[in-house]
């Protein structure tokens, strides 16, 4: 009797193909079909315009520092709380909230608390910490904010989920062996830790990388923080040219591809060996 | 203990009260301007009313706008759980060629940014005239929600004794039989989860359904950014008083799903390739 149990995938892989492959081959293919001028009109039109082009590196701009933020505080912080504790259970629900809550409606809180009468300036004002006029809003500052909300609890929750996967026996031995603290974070868990580090930094960047809401809610997109994603919006739906739009949202998937194998290539470079001890 | 280790201990507990403190803040000032007459620069409101309540249900006809979001979300939950269970069961269950590249299939969408494919996706829909219509919107969040139920069923479905299913056929079930009496019942708790995890995500889900609805297929979520988008044509406190309606109904879901889910869960499972 033919098995046929793996047709029971058909409808779902069928679906995935026909709304996600499919517009993505549709996408390049239309990219090099452009209303007038020769194949490669699109991208020879981004790399020399000073309306496109630019928008990759301030994209860089936002996305780099965000990433190392959100990864460099969430690593010890999620270290820190790698045992089963009340607070451990705690902190990871209410951090789930920013991130259910999503980036529009962070955007929205932003510009009542961080906005120039917000409770946040009226509180520095008051204690002098600062004393010239608070932007934190509609500016660059804005939207970096706005990515550290909604990419630290990310950040955090995928690396404690590593950090837990990781056996504490292991530590114990080493501790008994008169490794201190520290040692025992570089030699033992750090290792461990490493392939899950790379797939959170390059997670963390990828979502930081397409910012959208956020660069125009709480940014300026018009300058500053006129990102690689708001230039595809408006290729797509205020010039209408969707052969522009593809040929761009080509342009940042393709970045955001080089940056991942970059940090994936990298950790392969730092460290070779055995990665077991997760969770199995 | 030493001196550096309590200093560093302290500074990482200062931090992430920090974090907290101030996001709590941020929701607080949301709640207060909502209800505030007037707010202009002090600590308080001068007064407090339910007014903007009212006056943003009228402007942005949040009845229509909330009907399209159950609609939405009910039918993208519905759909991936149809579609995702037996597709997670065949993974689940048998191994075959191609298996890897079909689990790669259903990794990407979870791993590419719904900008990205976002995009080329509304294209497709435009030509295609879907773009605008319900089942346009329904059918783009899917992409993301349909690989999550994969990606969550999977592990339930491998702890499940096949020798149930084997029982059963010796004493003559046939397929739909068996799904139906032995593994749904069994399945059950993860399929709650799952269904709630797509719902919490679908009603967050921003750029897929802004990139792909009209002006009759807009959900909450999106009729809130068009209403932050265009501030000062309308008093702010409106704009405040619809995110708080938008944030009532994403916390009641999500606090129904942490009953049933462990807060990770809403992030990790997207995480998983080379590691089992």
């Amino acid at each position: 009797m033919r098995d046929r149990t793996i047709l029971l995938a058909a409808p779902a892989a069928l679906l995935v193909a026909a709304l996600f492959i499919y517009p993505f081959a549709y996408g390049l293919l239309l990219s090099f079909e452009p209303p007038k001028g020769d194949w490669l009109a699109n991208y020879t039109q981004f790399f020399s315009s000073d309306r496109l082009w630019p928008t990759i590196g301030i994209t860089l701009k936002l996305a780099i520092p965000a990433t190392l933020i959100n990864v460099g505080f969430a690593l010890p912080i999620a270290y820190r709380m790698r045992f089963p504790s009340r607070s451990q259970k705690s902190l990871t629900t209410i951090l789930v909230v920013p991130i259910t809550l999503g980036t529009v409606l962070i955007a929205e809180g932003m510009l009542t608390y961080f906005g120039p009468r917000g409770w946040l300036a009226q509180f520095l004002q008051l204690v002098h910490l600062y004393d010239g006029p608070i932007r934190l809003t509609h500016n660059y500052w804005g939207v970096l904010i706005s990515l550290v909300i909604s990419g630290f609890p990310f950040a955090f929750l995928l690396i404690l989920s590593y950090v837990t996967g990781i056996d504490p026996v292991l530590a114990r031995a080493a501790a008994t062996l008169g490794a201190g603290p520290w040692a025992q974070f570089r030699h033992i868990y750090f290792p461990l830790l490493l392939p899950g580090l790379a797939m959170c930094f390059c997670l963390a960047f990828v979502q930081a990388f397409s910012v959208f809401p956020s660069a125009v809610l709480v940014g300026a997109p018009a300058g500053p923080t006129r990102v690689i994603s708001i230039a595809a919006y408006e290729a797509a739906f205020e010039l209408y040219d969707y052969s522009l739009a593809s040929a761009v949202a080509m342009i940042m998937g393709f970045v955001q591809l080089a940056i991942v194998a970059a940090v994936l290539g990298a950790r392969r470079l730092v460290y070779r060996g055995p990665v077991t001890g997760g969770k199995g | 203990m030493s001196l550096a280790v309590r200093a560093w201990r302290a500074l990482l507990a200062g931090l992430i009260t920090l974090f907290v403190l101030n996001i709590g803040l941020m929701i607080a000032a949301v709640v207060t301007h909502s209800f505030a007459r007037r707010w202009l620069g002090t600590w308080l409101p001068d007064g407090y009313t339910t007014a903007w309540y009212v006056a943003a249900w009228k402007e942005f006809q949040l009845d229509a706008v909330l009907w399209v979001t159950v609609e939405v979300v009910g039918a993208v939950v519905v759909l991936s759980i149809l579609l995702g269970v037996p597709a997670a069961y065949a993974l689940a269950r048998r191994e075959f060629i191609g298996k890897r590249a079909l689990m790669l299939l259903f990794l990407l969408p979870l791993l590419v940014p719904p900008i990205t494919y976002g995009i080329p996706l509304a294209t497709v829909m435009y030509q295609v005239q879907l773009a605008g219509t319900l089942w346009g919107v329904i059918l783009a969040n899917l992409v993301p929600a349909l690989p999550f139920v994969i990606l969550v069923m999977t592990p339930f479905i491998e702890q499940i004794d096949p020798n149930l299913e084997s029982a059963a056929r010796v004493l003559g079930a046939n397929t739909p039989r068996v799904f139906m009496h032995v593994l749904v019942p069994l399945l059950a708790p993860g399929i709650l989860a799952a269904s709630l995890l797509v719902l919490v995500r679908t009603i967050a889900m921003f750029e897929l359904t802004f990139l792909t609805s009209g002006p009759d297929s807009q959900t909450l979520v999106v009729a809130l950014y068009y209403a932050v988008f265009a501030a000062g044509v309308r008093a702010p406190q409106s704009v405040d008083a619809m995110a708080m309606i938008y944030m009532a109904v994403t916390l009641v879901w999500l606090l129904i799903a942490l009953r049933f889910v462990n807060p990770t869960q809403l992030v990790s499972r997207v995480n998983e390739p080379g590691r089992r």
